[in-house]
């Protein structure tokens, strides 16, 4: 599989709105736990090495 | 009871009064990798001059958790039931965060291996033992208080100069073994340099006696109460003697943590008071190694090649596989079987076996002694979700724990056999009738034949197994039959479903030149 990085997901202004929720009213290095967790759930839901690389070559891109 | 320290005898060699005759392997170091050395090179018929520049076994536990694959080679060197008889033998580890368990895990979940996952029993019993064998053997010439203060090699053989209580000497030998130790004095001689990583962490490491009931089972914590929030670790060893490693921090001062005072309070918070201290050494990490492990007729192995921090138990244990895979080949090479060319064969494999190493226990350190930001927040973050995801326990660090390294070959292959027993890998125990499919290997190149019968017209000898089902699943897969060429380290050299005397000849040569 290859990293999607076109539109995949429905609704992503729904999405946005539920991760700012999951983060409010916690503090800055509560949201950086939080942010830590959901990439490493994610990573595991994944499960792809290849994927995963091509997402961290992505973010890292300037 | 602490160990009661008895000095070995030393005798004026001989070379103090007259010129030696040349030997054929001279061993320096009687550490564990030393003393497994001599006595490998005599099962295999090579007589060994072995000197080391003490009298005594090693102070403190240091090299205590043994694994499988050392037990197996402690069984051809002859002290395997007694290292299983005096040791702890376990299969369970236990992972804490803060003083809750988060997981445990079952080494022993899969059966039919005649020896246990590990064994602890402190590096002193095990020196002891080893020094007792080596001492009863007629081929080994144990040499205390021989100390080597020169060094020289030529294209023919390695020239040592030995300082003793009673003066000078000189000594010769076709190869030189340097088993002595992560401050090799060969190494310095041969101005050789570790490459690699230091850490700056710094951990107290302990023995202490006392009667508790604590099982025999690995105890790990991460950022325990009663450690000040950094990481701690938990081993039973024989007599009652326990064996505690705390992390102390970058800045630690090794000079005040050493103190009693120091100490004793530390370990009564994990432990409570009743309990008597046996030995305390402070340590701070290195993931190193040589960049060649053979260096003409000087060859290095054990710390003295490589040094790893010691989660994973890959320290003592990765010395003992250099022995495992020098042992033969040296032998085979002095005895006129083999090309030199074997002999690097040795430096290429235990080269990868030791970067293995080093990449675990690089990582098991830096898990467990994260460097403040990212790597603290993942590793924290990882330690969290153990809490409440299956998935996340497996991505804890506390050690990966030591398992032979798979070596790398381009031998024939079949991927309807099973992963398990591919080439480059030791051959898997499995039950044998009354008896063990390892120790009917035996200690020379064998075809282990599975059901079905070899080809003829093979100089070789051959064994043919007893089809059972563990049999059959670490050596048949998906196969109806096989045929596996097994090196004399019982490291799978080839393997077949079907093969005719042509094929196998070709593999067997290959693995008398150290092909990959």
């Amino acid at each position: 599989m290859t990293l999607i990085d076109t539109p995949n997901l429905d609704d992503p202004d729904g999405f946005l709105a539920e991760l700012l929720a999951a983060h409010r009213g916690l503090t800055e290095s509560q949201s950086h736990a939080l942010n830590a967790q959901l990439i490493l759930i994610l990573a595991n839901h994944i499960g792809d090495r290849a994927v995963l690389r091509a997402a961290l070559d992505l973010a890292r891109k300037v | 009871m602490a160990y009661d320290y008895k000095r070995f005898a030393y005798v004026p060699p001989p070379g103090l009064s007259m010129s030696e005759p040349r030997h054929k392997a001279i061993i320096v170091g009687a550490g564990p990798v030393g003393l497994a050395m001599a006595l490998e090179l005599a099962n295999r018929g090579v007589a060994s001059v072995l000197l080391d520049d003490s009298d005594v076994v090693s102070t403190g536990s240091r090299a205590m958790c043994w694994s499988k694959r050392s037990l197996e080679l402690f069984d051809r060197l002859g002290i395997a039931d007694k290292v299983l008889q005096m040791g702890m033998s376990w299969s369970v580890g236990r992972v804490c965060h803060g003083d809750d368990e988060i997981f445990s895990f079952d080494l022993a979940a899969e059966p039919g291996h005649r020896m246990p996952p590990f064994v602890n029993l402190q590096q002193y019993h095990v020196e002891q033992l080893l020094a007792e064998r080596a001492l009863a053997e007629p081929q080994i010439d144990l040499r205390f208080r021989n100390r080597v203060t020169g060094l020289d090699q030529d294209d023919a053989g390695a020239h040592v100069t030995v300082r003793t209580p009673d003066g000078t000497y000189g000594l010769s030998a076709d190869y030189l073994i340097a088993c002595d130790g992560a401050r090799s004095t060969i190494r310095a001689m041969l101005d050789l340099d570790f490459e690699g990583d230091l850490f700056e962490e710094r951990f107290l490491i302990a023995d202490i006696e006392m009667e508790a009931d604590f099982p025999p089972e690995r105890w790990f914590w991460f950022q325990p109460s009663f450690h000040d929030g950094q990481s701690a670790l938990l081993h039973r060893q024989a007599d009652n003697i326990y064996r505690i490693d705390l992390q102390l921090g970058p800045h630690a001062d090794p000079g005040h943590e050493c103190k009693p005072e120091t100490v004793i309070p530390r370990i009564e918070k994990v432990v409570g008071p009743d309990f008597e201290l046996d030995w305390v050494s402070i340590f701070s990490f290195q993931c190193r190694r040589l960049r060649d492990f053979v260096h003409g007729r000087v060859i290095f192995a054990g710390d003295s090649a490589h040094v790893v921090a010691p989660f994973g138990a890959r320290g003592g244990n990765s010395g003992l596989q250099d022995v495992d895979n020098l042992g033969w080949k040296l032998a085979a090479v002095l005895h006129g079987d083999a090309p030199a060319s074997l002999i690097d064969s040795y430096n290429r494999e235990r080269v990868q076996a030791a970067d293995e190493n080093l990449l675990h226990s690089s990582r098991a350190t830096r898990f467990i002694t994260p460097a403040n930001g990212a790597e603290r927040l993942f590793r924290d973050q990882v330690l969290a979700l153990a809490r409440k995801a299956p998935f996340a326990r497996g991505w804890v660090n506390a050690g990966r724990l030591s398992t032979p390294c798979i070596y790398a070959t381009s031998a024939p292959d079949d991927a309807r056999l099973p992963e398990i027993s591919c080439p480059g890998a030791v051959a898997p125990d499995a039950p044998q009738g009354e008896g063990w499919l390892l120790t009917a290997l035996g200690r020379g190149v064998v075809l282990l034949a599975v059901n079905c019968e070899p080809p003829t017209g093979l100089d070789l000898p051959v064994l043919v197994a007893e089809v059972n089902d563990l049999v059959a699943e670490r050596y048949l897969g998906r196969a109806g039959r096989a045929l596996y060429l097994v090196r004399p380290d019982q490291v799978i050299a080839a393997r077949w479903v079907e093969a005719d005397a042509r094929q196998i000849r070709k593999a067997l040569a290959a693995l008398w030149e150290g092909r990959p």
